[in-house]
């Protein structure tokens, strides 16, 4: 009776069991030689690629659902995931995309009104492995300790699964910076989004829909460029703006929206979030580098170094700007982050440009920045001063 | 912005006794601001009325003052200090009271203070209902619909607009004391006439009923420079309609989406912008589906800053005090990552629940229904990975003796009364749940009676299905899963029918040992420097035992009548004497709104429930050289022998410091004590003891009536009575206990009119420190920790103390104490009875170290290293030239229903002190701090038993005398009469209108003196006494407190108080 009453509470035990026979187990290599079982839920499989961990405490669905994760596998620090299951009004994109997902706890009961499905069936149906059962505050250590890592999850039948050496796999895959995550998140061909206002040329390099959304709500029209588009194909919409977005991975890679931003400069106010901010900097000559683990949260603070004001941001990025080698450049920095002091903003007043490290369109995360920087964005565009406060 | 300049001194008020609805919460914050201030150079000022703080600790601050939190009190310590500013937001309610008025009266203006942090505007704001709703609508922010009254015409007006149900709060009171749900005309009339009073400006809030909807809690913080944080979410368990304060609640939120997260978290940013809050606040939020009200604002650091400090690792005082002198967020530094910047916002990865911990059992009569009042005196936190382990955890910090597997009174409840039990909210209810859940009802039924969102009843449900599995197949894997989800291994031991020793050894033979977390403020994202800990059943564990030689002292739980704050105070000055004595200090504890639980008290702290189990996995884990008990209550007492047992059993070397418990056991056995007694000589009341009902008879017709009865195992003066005859007897026999051979009745002498002493003092084995003699105010019977008391005795004979004196060395010797002792003693006709002995730190222990500026707990913990008292140099008993007054604070206001006589049952809840050179003075001052006003004139209406009207006759004719006037009924109006005093006679209620009751309504009366009789006119008194709480009239209801407060009102006429710093007080100490 308490399996068809309480399907949840069988797959809880079975968490907590990590062995019970009729369950999936899942294992987890790290290519420091670590290996630990758990629980297996979502869709059996045998992937690869860089554990990362994000701290906020909610909003999987849309972290699943950013593009920014490909190539990665996401491990969430809260141990409760899957609480209000998954409504499909929050995805950040159409797809999951880190390869897998590893939480302490998973739940399979949500009762929240806009939940359609379960966690559990939303990583099935995306063919997507997820790992449960572990001690996700351990690896987090390691990871904190020892930096970002390659790893495998393989998740499955105790027979198949539990022979598999999932920490020489780890190894043996190639390093994150080598390989062409763009290719797989960008869209395949441009489009277009209807607004009364200015016209932005969004250079697509693995888009959030929120900075979609939060463009749009502003009246902006938009044409979606995939990310090696060519410069001509970007100069024939006759943009007011090149906006660059998010996106996963080393912005060395990016080498067209380098270029294309290189032509624009000057031109017409450039803006850009995430990776985008990172694709700027490198245009004007700055240089970036990789974190030790990145930031990944919704409670990364963030100094805006004029206004003296401290912004809680969503962040989700493994490379940053090299401080030091903004100097030379015609960008300055206007935000660092209040813990490490990364770059988390530059401008440019004579060549308008505007961009961020973090994501001001949050979704998940706090929404602070949300109008101080779109707002910029739209003044900006007017030809005004971007940051009305400052003297 | 850096630090301001041109502010070097600080006055900050505390938040007075503790009483339901303002807990320890406030000595913990105002502790912490004081530290934080001083780190910056500034002076501290500081001001309370409760002695059993550290914050008022002459270490805590540069100047303390033990005063009554009164505006007029306060401005004359501003006139004598010249602060240059003052910080509201930290001592409560109380705080931004005082703060208001003292604006208001226009004392900050005259003596230049200003207000930092959070404006007296801002506050004001934020607490008016209708300046708030203004504030709401002026950014856009949803409250519910609502209109605030003043006249219960209004109210009515009120109904017809909004309809009914309606909830009715009123303005600027403690734990929303007053309000309620009005769900007919009658209840909305009835609890707006109180909440009219009650509120401090006359005025009360009708609101739409969002009954069912979630209520959630946002800690935000902003700095002058508009940078604003949100410290943690929390979701109250129980939906709207029970006060937050009386709900199970979880951080972080457990069952709302990321958008619904951030669009709360956005609104609170909103609000507190809007309301120019500086510093730490709290925002309640009403939540369904998307939609949501702004609820509540407090404009200052509360019980849920405190709990959230707890919960997340962030000092929200801390940084709070620091606002205020002008300091931005990001220039304050994380003090538990010592690397990263205060503003940034704290994640977590572990779930933490709060329960309440309810005085029901110390008022049975009391109404236990959890409404928009709060009841509770006290709450625990738990730290788990699931939520079904820090819920277990949660339940067993209580300390109730009771939980989920509980086969107690909870499986005999019939059907009828678990559906009772979930749909009238009380605190059983959490455990009807679970009863309801093991006996098929549905979680969605039991969402549909409790209002409570389905995902808390399946969590709760794998509780239940836990506990089905483990008594079907204990095998290694399920004992893991069962330790994972919470279980003890009592309570396993209990399902399947083994002794708890057996599953403990079972466990340790598979290894499955707990794992120690840190609560670090950023889920590991960086590295902790002052991290605490709690236990997990996983597989990494954190916790470094240094090679250090250390000591863990357990802590006392969360507050409850008979075991408060004194208790934290205590295990606060063992962990400093240790610390500076170079010695490792480590606490467990699960109070989140103490002192002993921030992160920089102790060298080690474990957040974790009091048990035998939870303690030994402690010891295992970081093997300590000692163990100390005297200083968590009775919690940690009760833990001495099992713990000395297990120790020994799993042949560990932890020793149990000082008083050894087998001494212990000595002194709480009741024939071994009687034996010891005398051997010594000295002479006790008599006593019996009773294994039946008849026997009773028997013993007590020996003894003489009046007597004392109690049963034998329960502690703190529960369900204890002094009855008068042997029909009483009957009754108590019947009603009150179950006696069997296993449990008899204990039935001692009475001894009426007797003077009642307590001593605190200390003892090595070989030398006594007497802290000091207290004479207590109200006579033998009324329980001692309910009592008025005064230091020095102001009555006893010297030859008397003598005697007491050398009683208290041959008993401290003759039980071995190490450490510290209480004894309670009587004295009647020439003789000085010991009535018991606690070989532990008692609740007088700080008004005591206050009173004669001794640390008695330092010294205790210092004798427990084996420090001598000559090697302390402590050896003689201190005198003072002035008078120290203690009064209790008794709750009845907040429980309605309750009777509120005193009587051998604890009934307060906290303690304030009254100094002075005249005990007219500092009793005057006590009553005051006690919110019990003497009046300086108006009318006092007195009614007293036969035996007391001669002394009463003294008293009213001093209030006469005085310029007060007397009214009174019948007889006690014609003794006073006869006795030549002038007294106008008024109606007995069964006279009818205009009787007692009437004055007492329209606010004519005073003062009540009301002693109550044995028998006869019980109702009379009790409506007479239940009025005067209710309509906040002062009351007296001893006689010997009737005298004091004549002659403090006389004095109080005559003379000027003082106003002086403990310090100052304390170079009066003197030795002889």
């Amino acid at each position: 009776m308490a399996r068809v009453y309480f399907p949840g509470i069988e797959m809880y035990l079975g968490v907590l069991a990590s062995c019970v026979a009729d369950t999936m187990i899942g294992v987890l290599g790290l290519e420091d030689g670590t290996r630990v079982e758990g629980t297996g839920f979502g869709a059996p499989g045998v992937v690869s690629g860089e554990l990362v961990f994000t701290t906020i405490m909610s909003g999987y669905e849309e972290a699943l659902t950013d593009p920014s994760y490909n190539g990665q596998m996401l491990m969430f620090t809260y141990p409760l995931q899957g609480n209000y299951g998954v409504s499909g009004d929050d995805f950040q994109s159409d797809r999951i995309w880190p390869k897998a997902m590893v939480c302490r706890e998973y739940w399979e009961l949500p009762t929240h009104h806009r939940s359609v499905k379960t966690l559990n069936q939303f990583l099935k149906e995306e063919g997507k492995p997820g790992l449960c059962g572990v001690d996700t505050r351990m690896l987090t250590l390691k990871v904190r300790t020892e930096g970002v890592m390659r790893a495998t999850i393989a998740v499955g039948a105790r027979d198949e699964i539990s022979g598999l050496d999932v920490v020489e796999m780890a190894r043996s895959q190639p390093d994150i910076s080598a390989q062409d995550l763009l290719g797989d998140v960008t869209c395949k061909n441009h489009y277009h989004i209807d607004g009364r206002g200015k016209r932005i040329a969004m250079i697509d390099l693995g888009i959030k829909r929120h900075i979609l959304k939060s463009l749009s709500a502003r009246g902006f029209d938009i044409d979606v460029f995939p990310a090696h588009s060519s410069i001509s194909e970007i100069e024939a919409a006759k943009p007011d703006a090149l906006f660059l977005s998010n996106g996963p991975g080393d912005p060395e890679r990016a080498d067209k929206a380098i270029s294309a931003v290189k032509h624009f400069a000057g031109e017409v106010p450039i803006f850009g979030i995430c990776l985008g901010h990172q694709v700027i900097s490198l245009a004007l000559g700055a240089q970036t580098f990789k974190l030790k683990f990145g930031h990944h949260g919704g409670n990364q603070p963030v100094k805006d170094l004029e206004k003296k004001i401290v912004y809680i941001t969503s962040q989700n990025h493994n490379f940053a700007v090299v401080p030091g080698s903004v100097e030379d450049t015609d960008l300055k920095i206007t935000q660092i982050n209040a813990n490490d002091g990364t770059v988390e903003g530059i401008m440019s007043d004579r060549l308008n440009i505007l961009a961020v490290q973090y994501h001001p369109e949050a979704h998940p995360g706090p929404l602070c920045t949300l109008d101080p920087f779109f707002g910029s964005v739209e003044r900006v565009m007017e030809g005004k001063n971007p940051n009305p406060g400052r003297r | 912005m850096p630090k301001r300049n041109d502010i070097h001194k600080v006055l900050l008020i505390g938040s007075g006794p503790i009483q339901i609805g303002q807990a320890a919460e406030f000595d913990f914050s105002g502790s912490q601001a004081c530290k934080s201030l001083r780190e910056e150079g500034i002076e501290v000022v500081l001001v309370n009325s409760n002695p059993a703080t550290i914050m008022t600790d002459p270490d805590t601050a540069d100047k303390v003052y033990i005063e009554p939190l009164v505006p007029e009190i306060v401005a004359k310590i501003i006139e004598k200090e010249r602060p240059d500013g003052i910080i509201a937001g930290i001592g409560g309610q109380t705080g931004l009271n005082i703060t208001s008025e003292l604006a208001e009266m226009g004392i900050l203006e005259k003596y230049n203070v200003e207000v930092l942090g959070t404006s007296v505007k801002s506050i004001r704001e934020a607490e008016d209902r209708d300046l708030f709703k203004k504030a709401m609508q002026r950014v856009g922010e949803p409250v519910p619909k609502s209109k605030a009254v003043n006249t219960l015409d209004e109210a009515l007006q009120v109904m017809v607009e909004l309809g009914l149900p309606l909830v009715v709060r009123p303005a600027y009171t403690l734990g929303g004391s007053g309000g309620g749900i009005a769900k007919t005309r009658e209840d909305l009339l009835r609890i707006c006439e109180m909440g009219l009073k009650r509120s401090r400006i006359g005025q009360v809030l009708l609101e739409e009923s969002l009954g069912g909807w979630i209520e959630l809690e946002y800690e935000v913080m902003r700095d002058s420079n508009n940078t604003c944080i949100t410290i943690c979410n929390m979701e109250n368990m129980d939906p709207m309609g029970i006060h937050t304060g009386e709900s199970i609640v979880v951080t972080p939120i457990q069952t709302l989406s990321d958008k619904e997260i951030q669009m709360l978290r956005s609104a609170a940013i909103n609000i507190i912008r809007a309301l120019e809050i500086e510093g730490g606040c709290n925002i309640q939020f009403a939540v369904k589906n998307g939609e949501y009200r702004v609820i509540e604002v407090n404009p200052r650091v509360s019980r849920s800053s405190a709990l959230a400090s707890k919960a997340t690792g962030y000092p929200i005082a801390r940084v709070t005090a620091k606002i205020a002198i002008g300091m931005t967020l990001d220039e304050i530094r994380n003090d538990v990552t010592k690397e990263t910047p205060a503003s940034f916002e704290p994640t977590v990865d572990y779930v933490v629940t709060k329960i309440p911990r309810w005085p029901f059992d110390k008022f049975v009569k009391a109404d236990n229904t959890l409404t928009t009042a709060m009841k509770s005196t006290g709450e625990v936190m738990a730290i788990g990975r699931s939520y079904e382990e820090s819920l277990m955890k949660a339940v067993r910090s209580l300390d109730i003796d009771k939980d989920f597997g509980y086969s107690g009174k909870y499986t005999v409840w019939t059907d009828e009364e678990i559906k009772n039990l979930l749909l009238n909210p009380t605190d059983e209810r959490l455990f009807a749940i679970y009863q309801a859940l093991k006996r098929g009802v549905s979680p969605e039924d039991i969402s549909a009676m409790t209002g409570i969102e389905p995902y808390f009843l399946y969590r709760i449900q794998n509780i239940v299905s836990m506990e089905a599995e483990i008594r079907k197949d204990l095998n290694p894997e399920t004992l893991r899963k069962a330790k994972r989800t919470g279980f003890t291994d009592g309570q396993i031991a209990a399902f399947v029918g083994k002794s708890r020793e057996e599953i403990t050894d079972m466990r340790l033979a598979l290894g499955i040992i707990p794992t120690y977390k840190m609560v670090d403020t950023c889920a590991a994202e960086f590295e902790a420097k002052t991290p605490y800990y709690y236990s997990s059943y996983d597989t990494e564990c954190e916790l470094v035992p240094s090679d250090r030689m250390k000591v863990l002292i357990l802590g006392s739980g969360p507050i409850r009548i008979g075991q408060g704050i004194e208790f934290d105070y205590c295990t606060v000055h063992a962990v400093m004497a240790l610390r500076e004595q170079g010695i490792e200090a480590h606490i467990i504890n699960n109070n989140p709104e103490t002192v002993s639980t921030d992160y920089d008290t102790s060298d080690k702290l474990f957040f974790e429930p009091v048990t035998l189990e939870d303690v030994m996995n402690i010891i295992e884990k970081e093997l300590p050289y000692g163990l100390m008990l005297q200083f968590g209550g009775q919690t940690a007492i009760n833990l001495a022998m099992p713990l000395e047992k297990e120790i020994a059993r799993r042949g560990l070397k932890t020793k149990i410091l000082g008083t050894t418990p087998d001494s212990i056991d000595l002194a709480e056995d009741r024939e071994r004590f009687n034996a010891l007694m005398n051997q010594l000589n000295i002479p006790q009341p008599n006593a019996g003891i009773a294994y039946s009902p008849v026997e009773a008879k028997v013993v007590a017709a020996r003894i003489g009536y009046p007597v004392l009865v109690r049963p034998s195992y329960v502690l703190g003066g529960r369900a204890m009575e002094i009855v008068y005859d042997e029909s009483g007897l009957e009754v108590y026999m019947r009603e009150a206990v179950r006696v069997s051979r296993e449990h008899p009745v204990l039935i001692d002498d009475f001894l009426q009119n007797a003077v009642e002493i307590d001593v605190d003092a200390v003892c090595d084995g070989t030398d006594v420190l007497i802290g000091a003699i207290m004479e207590h105010i109200e006579e033998a019977g009324i329980h001692s920790g309910d009592s008025a008391c005064m230091i020095p005795p102001q009555t006893l004979p010297g030859v008397v103390l003598e005697v007491v004196r050398d009683y208290v060395r041959k008993i401290a010797l003759g039980l071995k104490v190490v450490g510290i002792v209480n004894l309670q003693m009587a004295y009647k006709d020439g003789t000085v009875y010991v009535l018991e002995a606690n070989p532990r730190s008692s609740r007088t222990i700080p008004f005591v170290s206050k009173a004669v500026g001794l640390p008695l707990a330092k010294i205790a913990a210092n004798v427990m290293i084996d420090k001598s008292l000559r090697e302390q140099g402590y050896l003689q008993e201190p005198k003072t030239p002035y008078v120290s007054v203690k009064e209790v604070l008794l709750p009845f206001d907040k429980l309605p229903g309750a009777d509120v006589l005193l009587g051998p049952e604890m009934r307060s809840t906290g303690e304030v002190m009254g100094i002075d050179y005249k005990l007219g003075l500092a009793f005057f001052k006590a009553e005051l701090s006690a919110d019990n006003p003497l009046p300086l004139e108006g009318l006092v209406f007195i009614s007293v038993k036969d035996d007391d009207k001669a002394t009463v006759a003294v008293a009213a004719r001093k209030l006469v005398d005085a310029g007060l006037k007397i009214i009174a009924t019948d007889n006690t109006a014609e003794y006073l009469k006869k006795s030549g005093i002038s007294v106008e006679r008024v109606n007995k209620i069964f006279n009818g209108s205009p009787h007692v009751l009437d004055y007492i309504k329209r606010g004519e009366v005073k003062l009540i003196i009301n002693t109550p009789t044995t028998k006869q006119s019980v109702k009379d008194g009790f409506q007479i006494r239940r009025n005067a709480v209710d309509y906040h009239v002062p009351y007296i209801t001893t006689i010997q407190a009737a005298q004091a407060a004549a002659d403090a009102i006389v004095m109080a006429k005559k003379d000027q108080i003082t106003i002086k710093a403990l310090d100052e007080y304390h170079k009066e100490v003197y030795y002889n």
